[in-house]
């Protein structure tokens, strides 16, 4: 049993909007692999919950009419693992995600889970920052739009507005983040499974057309700050130089200019930037033979 | 106030429908309910892998996972793959062929995540295998003995006798 108050189960995006209005207090839980440990917890206990895991309408992944690449938002870890348009067009979101948790977590949890929950350690984060997403939130004034950098607030807190009942329903990638775009995620922990990141590194890039010059590089951090961050100062050192082992080791120095890991009990601050330069540094040298380049 | 639902479901391919209280989670009434045992209550956050069922064919930790949220849907636990006569199934007489049990605790969880990789029908790598396997945890065996059960039933279901007869 799990000591919880009430449990509401929402049976539409519609209901469960009147659902959080009604219930204020209530917590959201979506695949429970987080909302039910926090409950054993005692952090969670004694809440209301408002339970939308039913709902199969925000389950998938699909290209909109827009062309963005469209993941509903209870779309679970393992089914974006395995879904063809994820390892067609942005293979590294899926790869980032199959290092969650264990293959049960992976079953259950779901990526809109994974970004309400505002950590900065969560594996799909540093890569849908590193590619520029899209969160759709939809409350009782219809749906919001917010880049993925505006979505976190402060670790632990998102822009999810309760007094207009939202929640997120879907993360888009545009076209004009993925198109012609390759990358490469690194999660670094102490085990290779059931272990959360100590930094994890999330890189992607695009070359010009003879494979010689850097068009664009984006590169995003989990734990190296309170929430996920891109590191511009290293981005800015890339774009538009040469392919080169010369470039790649300038833009992996350059993240510590933008970088603020902390000590904690899981590494001190001094190991995680030294991991940080030599995460840039090979996530950058794999985005770029991704991307059919030569280094 | 207690507050219950009527849950229909499919319970190791029997339609079955209950009363619940949403507080309990798919373990209390796998266990309270309909007696399957095999659904072990091991650290009930998700780690261990104790009590893993299979829902709708995906291998799921029912710590994790509300009772409510079982309506509809077609659960297998251990229990599920003895056959009408009573016999066990390929993967279970691995798992005692290879002594890939000692106190027997964590067995059922991995024995139903080895029939959904099994299920698959793929040949897997034994890096991928370590992988798929990663969500339980075994406090007695260090896991060899485990993995070679399921290396070995994998490979004689794909017709690879004599490679799953090479398997140490």
């Amino acid at each position: 049993m799990y000591d919880m108050k009430a449990l509401y189960e929402a049976a539409s995006v519609e209901n469960a909007i009147a659902l959080r209005l009604a219930h204020p207090e209530a917590q959201i839980v979506a695949g429970g692999t987080d909302v039910f440990v926090q409950m054993r917890e005692g952090k969670r206990a004694g809440k209301e919950l408002i339970s939308i895991h039913e709902l199969k309408e925000l389950s998938g992944i699909c290209i909109d009419e827009e062309e963005n690449i469209r993941i509903g938002s209870l779309t679970t870890f393992s089914h974006i693992t395995k879904n063809p348009i994820i390892q067609e067009k942005i293979n590294v979101l899926g790869e980032a995600v199959d290092m969650v948790g264990g293959p049960q977590i992976r079953n259950a949890g779901t990526i809109g889970g994974n970004t309400c929950n505002g950590v900065t350690s969560a594996d799909s984060a540093s890569t849908l920052f590193a590619w520029d997403a899209i969160i759709e939130l939809t409350g009782k004034n219809g749906k919001r739009y917010l880049p993925i950098k505006d979505f976190y607030i402060k670790a632990g807190t998102v822009d999810l507005r309760v007094e207009d009942g939202e929640i997120q329903t879907a993360i888009l990638i545009s076209k004009a983040s993925y198109d012609n775009t390759a990358g490469f995620y690194i999660k670094y922990a102490m085990r290779n499974a059931m272990d959360i990141a100590t930094t994890g590194c999330s890189v992607n890039c695009r070359l010009s057309p003879d494979k010689k010059t850097f068009e664009r590089v984006r590169i995003a951090y989990g734990v190296a700050g309170p929430v996920p961050m891109r590191a511009p100062t290293a981005e800015e050192t890339a774009n538009g130089k040469l392919v080169s082992m010369e470039t790649v080791d300038a833009f992996a120095k350059a993240v510590l200019e933008d970088i603020h890991p902390r000590d904690s009990w899981r590494a001190s601050r001094a190991f995680r930037q030294h991991i940080a330069v030599e995460l840039a540094r090979r996530c950058l040298i794999e985005s770029v033979k991704r991307c059919g380049g030569e280094l | 106030m207690a507050q219950y639902k009527l849950v229909k479901c499919t319970i190791n391919g029997k339609a079955v429908e209950k009363m619940v209280d949403v507080r309990a989670s798919l373990t209390d009434m796998l266990r309270n309910d309909f007696r399957l045992t095999s659904v072990k209550k091991g650290c009930e956050v998700g780690e261990c892998g104790a009590c893993n069922v299979l829902i709708d064919g995906e291998a799921v930790n029912s710590c994790l996972y509300l009772a409510a949220w079982a309506d509809g849907k077609e659960i297998l636990t251990l229990e599920g793959l003895m056959n009408p006569d009573g016999s066990i199934s390929d993967i279970q007489q691995a798992f005692m062929d290879e002594t890939a049990i000692q106190c027997g605790f964590c067995t059922p969880g991995f024995i139903v995540t080895a029939t959904e990789i099994l299920a698959s029908g793929k040949e897997y790598s034994d890096d991928e295998l370590r992988k798929l396997l990663s969500g339980h945890l075994c406090r007695c065996t260090g896991y060899q003995n485990i993995f070679r059960a399921v290396k070995k039933t994998m490979l004689r279901r794909l017709g690879k006798t004599a490679e799953a007869e090479a398997v140490r």
